[in-house]
């Protein structure tokens, strides 16, 4: 890890490749385990357990990627709340159409 | 545009410059990440009303191909954060060899997508006229089914029809699930497809040594949009291909 000072005495915060390399293989024991854990059935144990598991373990992933890939965790507090906004909007958007949806009872078949 | 990253003049200092860049790239993925939002939330609900048929539909999806493309495409987000890394310690030659190897890692990702589609493709699972999910189990040559396969397949079939009433609604149902799967995974190649023509710009200016300790905000930010790309198909992939695997 090395500082760069620029004209502004700005210090930017350098990445390792070793941490890279790092936050790489553990996205790889991530994909290996939702691989494997599809090949089991959990549902036995709690309704849609599959798709929970599934969807924490992506959540997992994506949250690596976004901390350490894209420097989330070395931006301003500005840059971090403008990505926690995306998040948060995608999070209305799923939350109110899917409770509208549960809330309904539609006949399908 | 300045090609230097000389400071220009609505700016305060060259940090403040530099972050408008980085704030302008994740406002963009914000969009995209709602862009993709609503594909991903008609998925959602469509596979909670059809479960039996997505699960079927689902499994005639070769995992392995999915698997291997998840690998390749994280490999690609690493070799894309290298490259902003060696930008950044002033190293040129390797910034040029790790967006070629970005490209190279993304370009294989499209090619294993397009033996997916093909196969799709003779299996008659595209959406339209020639949709028929009963095809294989017609013609299991054609297919390349073998007779365990089959006859799996068969039984599967005819769990199905018992279960939403009849072969009419396996067929509907299970064109949604394809019309899901082509639109969203198409969606996502015509991203990795413009990421791609991103790449080969970055390659071309990387190799004017342009990119510098200094300078390497374009880096940076294609990366950004890679990544996001990277992470649309890490919820992809459990999505699509591993609803239903025990």
């Amino acid at each position: 890890m090395s500082n760069n000072t620029e004209q502004t005495g700005h210090t930017e915060h350098i990445v390792s490749p070793g941490l890279y390399l790092t936050i790489f293989i553990a996205l790889m024991v991530l994909t290996g385990t939702t691989y494997f854990a599809a090949q089991v059935d959990l549902n036995r144990y709690f309704t849609a357990l599959n798709i929970i598991v599934a969807l924490l373990i992506a959540t997992c992933k994506a949250t690596l990627v976004i901390l350490f890939f894209m420097h989330a965790k070395y931006s301003s507090k500005r840059t971090q709340l403008i990505i926690i906004c995306g998040v948060v909007w995608l999070g209305i958007m799923l939350f109110m159409t899917l409770s509208d949806y549960a809330s309904r009872h539609l006949d399908v078949h | 545009m300045h090609r230097t990253g000389e400071l220009y003049g609505q700016f305060q200092t060259l940090e403040q410059q530099k972050e408008s860049a980085t704030l302008g790239m994740w406002t963009f993925l914000i969009t995209e990440i709602l862009f993709f939002g609503g594909l991903f939330l008609t998925y959602t609900i469509n596979r909670h009303t059809y479960p039996e048929v997505f699960s079927f539909a689902s499994r005639t999806i070769k995992l392995s191909w999915g698997a291997i493309n998840t690998v390749v495409l994280i490999g690609s987000s690493l070799t894309m954060a290298m490259s902003v890394w060696a930008a950044q310690v002033g190293k040129k030659k390797l910034v040029t060899f790790f967006l070629l190897a970005t490209l190279i890692l993304g370009s294989v990702f499209l090619g294993i997508k397009a033996i997916e589609y093909r196969a799709k493709f003779v299996e008659h699972h595209v959406p339209g006229a020639s949709f028929d999910m009963y095809y294989c189990s017609n013609n299991p040559e054609a297919c390349e089914m073998s007779p365990e396969d089959l006859a799996k397949e068969k039984s599967e079939l005819a769990a199905l029809e018992k279960a939403v009433g009849g072969p009419v609604a396996v067929n509907s149902h299970s064109q949604l699930f394809f019309s899901l799967y082509f639109g969203m995974t198409g969606l996502h190649a015509l991203h990795m497809i413009i990421g791609a023509g991103l790449l080969i710009w970055l390659v071309v200016e990387s190799m004017k040594g342009r990119f510098t300790p200094q300078y390497n905000t374009p880096v940076e930010n294609i990366g950004l949009y890679w990544h996001f790309v990277d992470i649309v198909w890490i919820y992809l992939f459990p999505l699509l291909y591993l609803i239903d695997r025990h």
